[in-house]
């Protein structure tokens, strides 16, 4: 039963992961992205992680995707702009294309050679912290530090996000 | 039974296909989208990990994480909402004001 929802939800995300990267329009990289993120939180599910499942989808699919939303029909470009990138598939393209395709490729052969090599793990064990109640004494003692770290950096990117989206006024 | 195993080849996966969009992608939005593919990635490796390991570790820094990506996101996108106002594209080959 668990081994088939994760090779159902695997199967999801990265299926929906793909079509991300290979859609000409925008707003559907976005919702299949969506998608990509709700097989993720049943993984998280799988993985005895309730919390983080909940804040996947609230978080990531809530909130994120939809200011990617907004900004994608804000902006209203939603194909690749030129000529060129309609016509050729990236995989084909001289130079600097083919050399990152490349990169990837070799970043993938040496992840997957690295996890080849390592020992074979077993099932997990029976120790597993599923409560919020684990998760928020943590991160309220041990890691208390970074959450108002954490703060800061929330202001910091709003302040940061309304000083770099105004309209000058001088023009 | 799934193992350990199972979900950092996963995650590699994801990730891999995240770094294939931002190096072939020509599309600032979609390479935004990329980035938080890869994130997304690592963060399955932290619960994974946390998990095998019994410890709620794991599970903090995804909300670590997910903070980080929202900002990326906030900032990233205001870049390129201005960006976009100068230049009136959102291909990263038409920004070469910086280029030597």
């Amino acid at each position: 039963m668990n081994e088939t929802a994760f090779y159902l939800f695997a199967a999801i995300a990265i299926g929906a992961s793909l079509l991300v990267i290979a859609q000409r329009n925008p707003i559907y990289s976005v919702l299949l992205l969506i998608a990509s993120f709700g097989a993720l939180s049943g993984l998280y599910v799988l993985l005895d992680a309730p919390f983080v499942a909940v804040i996947q989808i609230i978080v990531y699919a809530g909130a994120i995707m939809v200011l990617f939303l907004f900004v994608v029909m804000l902006l209203n470009a939603p194909h690749e702009d030129t000529e060129y990138d309609e016509r050729v598939h990236p995989l084909l393209r001289p130079g600097p294309m083919r050399f990152g395709a490349a990169l990837a490729l070799g970043l993938a052969a040496e992840l997957g050679w690295a996890l080849v090599r390592g020992a074979e793990t077993g099932p997990f064990a029976d120790a597993k912290v599923d409560s919020v109640r684990a998760i928020g004494r943590s991160l309220f003692t041990d890691y208390a530090f970074p959450f108002e770290v954490t703060s800061i950096l929330i202001l910091v990117a709003m302040v940061g996000a309304v000083v770099l989206a105004r309209r000058e006024e001088h023009r | 039974m799934v193992a350990l195993n199972q979900y950092l080849v996963l995650s590699a996966i994801l990730f891999s296909i995240g770094a294939a969009g931002v190096f072939l992608r020509r599309n600032l939005i979609t390479i935004l989208l990329s980035i938080e593919i890869m994130l997304n990635a690592v963060n399955l490796t932290f619960v994974a990990f946390g998990r095998a390991l019994g410890s709620a570790d794991g599970q903090i820094i995804v909300f670590f994480v997910m903070t980080v990506a929202a900002a990326e996101a906030a900032v990233g996108l205001a870049i390129v909402i201005g960006l976009f106002r100068h230049r009136e594209s959102l291909n990263p080959d038409s920004f070469t004001s910086l280029r030597w």
